[in-house]
């Protein structure tokens, strides 16, 4: 039974990383750049959430969507000033950019918001069901964690296969040119997908901040960092590929905290990509891709 | 004659420090094919992308229909009725050959889309056996379909083909240039940018030599064949 526990938080916490995976990976399908600043979105989404609730009262699922709308503009904001001027720069241009940002917005929480921690209030309280006679205990948070992940994971396939918007962004991350001699608005297509991925940042952030109550400025760039790593895990680029690679990573963190040792998790979690990239270079559902002449 | 459809008027490109295009003009108008032919490096390609808004001319205009395409953005070009199969197909490989079509609709209400997609499959059957299959999966052939059909989605009047027979057996190139000509006779109005010149002059209503982006000769399809200058520099003698 406490294995199964671990199991399910480990699919919780995943969850999570695949909500945080799905912004890198589409961002970078369709803009081929690692948006390091994409885990301090996380944060100010929580940052958000927690002022919405705490101090002007707000429920707690509106100040989600608060956060989700804030953040959307936010994505939008740093895709437009930062990272649209580099569209044609070198991509190491890009990565520090994106580097300077996460710190730009890190230390702008800082200013607004201090580095004393905010403890964090549950979008759901702190109750939890019990099965089997209380030997198994999932928590709400957990339980609508992975659901919450569920829903976006459907709709998310269901808007890059069947939407006209959503299989722009697919033409946009093939063939920008080509895109364009479609009559697609390339750039509204990228604002598009920043504002995606920073809007499933702010869900993550709150459903990060309701299971590990502790916020700070620094909350998002951990998870951050292991949500890209889910990302290259699963194959970066692809939206199953961030999704698996996610609850893969959560399972394993939890896993290896639980029977190896809590300070090695960490560890263990970037041995395993290490191994894996050693293994299948592209990620696990990663396609290989070629360049053509 | 009436106005023409397209108009480019003393257009110079710049790539960097590179003058890729020469203070060139030319004309397109109703119902015509329009061949521009020449070697490669000539600037036959940055002509056309010029023409959809990729590139900027430093000076000179275009104008589609009456109206200026300065600062017009591609996209919006596209709306406009202008439409470019690029050079090398750029289909997109990991969509559908439905998709792709629909993404050549882009512009279009989706309203017309089911009634266009009947249109392109009939002018392109195999590309109806083959709506369900990834469009990376297709021979050159059937690509270089693909790409023609999916700018005939966006109801184009003017259509711009760039090098339809690059890479492709002599037996497709009849094939494609059989289909443009048929475009052609149903109403179409194409700009064709060709190095077989052979095949491109044998189809077009006027075609323009360039030559290291400037155009050196024009004349009608047939009058450009039988050019001694024409002959000898790209039909082989």
């Amino acid at each position: 039974m406490t294995f199964l526990n671990f199991f399910i938080s480990g699919i919780s916490l995943g969850s999570i990383y695949a909500i945080i995976a799905l912004g890198y990976t589409m961002v970078y399908g369709i803009s081929k750049m690692l948006n390091f600043a994409h885990g301090d979105v996380i944060m100010v989404g929580a940052y958000i959430c927690f002022y919405a609730v705490v101090r002007y009262g707000l429920n707690p699922f509106l100040a989600v969507a608060v956060a989700m709308v804030l953040c959307s503009v936010l994505g939008i904001i740093v895709e437009g000033l930062a990272y649209k001027p580099l569209r044609q720069a070198p991509s190491l241009a890009v990565l520090i950019t994106a580097i300077g940002m996460s710190y730009f917005l890190q230390n702008t929480a800082l200013l607004l918001w201090s580095s004393n921690p905010k403890v964090f209030p549950s979008v759901v309280g702190r109750g939890a069901f019990h099965m089997f006679n209380g030997n198994l205990s999932v928590s709400h948070i957990t339980a609508l964690t992975i659901i919450v992940c569920l829903v976006i994971m459907v709709a998310l396939s269901l808007f890059v296969s069947k939407t006209k918007m959503g299989k722009a962004m697919r033409a946009c991350s093939e063939d920008k040119g080509a895109a364009q001699l479609m009559g697609i608005n390339v750039n509204a297509t990228i604002s598009m997908t920043f504002a995606i991925g920073s809007g499933l940042a702010a869900i993550a952030g709150a459903l990060l901040c309701s299971a590990y109550p502790t916020l700070m400025p620094t909350t998002g760039s951990l998870p951050g960092i292991k949500a890209f790593t889910a990302a290259v895990f699963g194959g970066i680029g692809s939206i199953p590929g961030a999704f698996l690679g996610g609850l893969m990573l959560g399972v394993i963190e939890i896993f290896a905290k639980a029977y190896i040792s809590s300070q090695l998790s960490d560890a263990v979690v970037f041995g395993v990509l290490i191994v894996v990239l050693l293994v299948k270079p592209a990620g696990l559902l990663g396609k290989m891709t070629q360049e053509k002449v | 004659m009436a106005d023409p459809v397209l108009k480019v008027e003393n257009i110079n490109v710049f790539y960097g420090s590179i003058h890729a295009i020469k203070g060139i003009s030319f004309e397109v108008y109703e119902g015509e094919i329009v061949t521009l032919i020449g070697a490669n490096g000539a600037g036959k390609s940055t002509t056309l992308n010029t023409i959809s808004g990729l590139l900027h001319p430093s000076t000179g205009s275009i104008s589609f229909l009456g109206e200026s395409l300065a600062k017009v953005p591609p996209y919006k070009i596209v709306e406009r009725g202008l439409a470019q199969v690029p050079e090398g197909r750029r289909v997109f490989a990991q969509m559908t050959v439905n998709e792709n079509l629909e993404m050549g609709a882009f512009t279009q209400s989706s309203s017309s889309i089911p009634e266009d997609l009947e249109k392109v499959y009939s002018l392109f059957p195999r590309l109806k056996e083959r709506m369900n299959q990834t469009a990376g999966t297709l021979s050159g052939g059937e690509q270089q379909m693909l790409a023609m059909g999916r700018a005939l989605m966006s109801r184009p009047k003017l259509l711009m083909l760039d090098e339809p027979s690059m890479g492709l057996a002599p037996i497709l190139v009849e094939q494609i240039f059989a289909i443009i000509a048929d475009l052609h006779r149903t109403g179409a109005t194409i700009l064709l940018v060709e190095q077989n010149a052979q095949m491109a002059l044998s189809i077009a209503s006027r075609g323009y030599v360039m030559e290291t982006g400037n155009i050196v000769t024009t004349g009608t399809g047939q009058e450009l064949l039988a050019s001694e200058e024409v002959r000898k520099a790209y039909l082989g003698g």
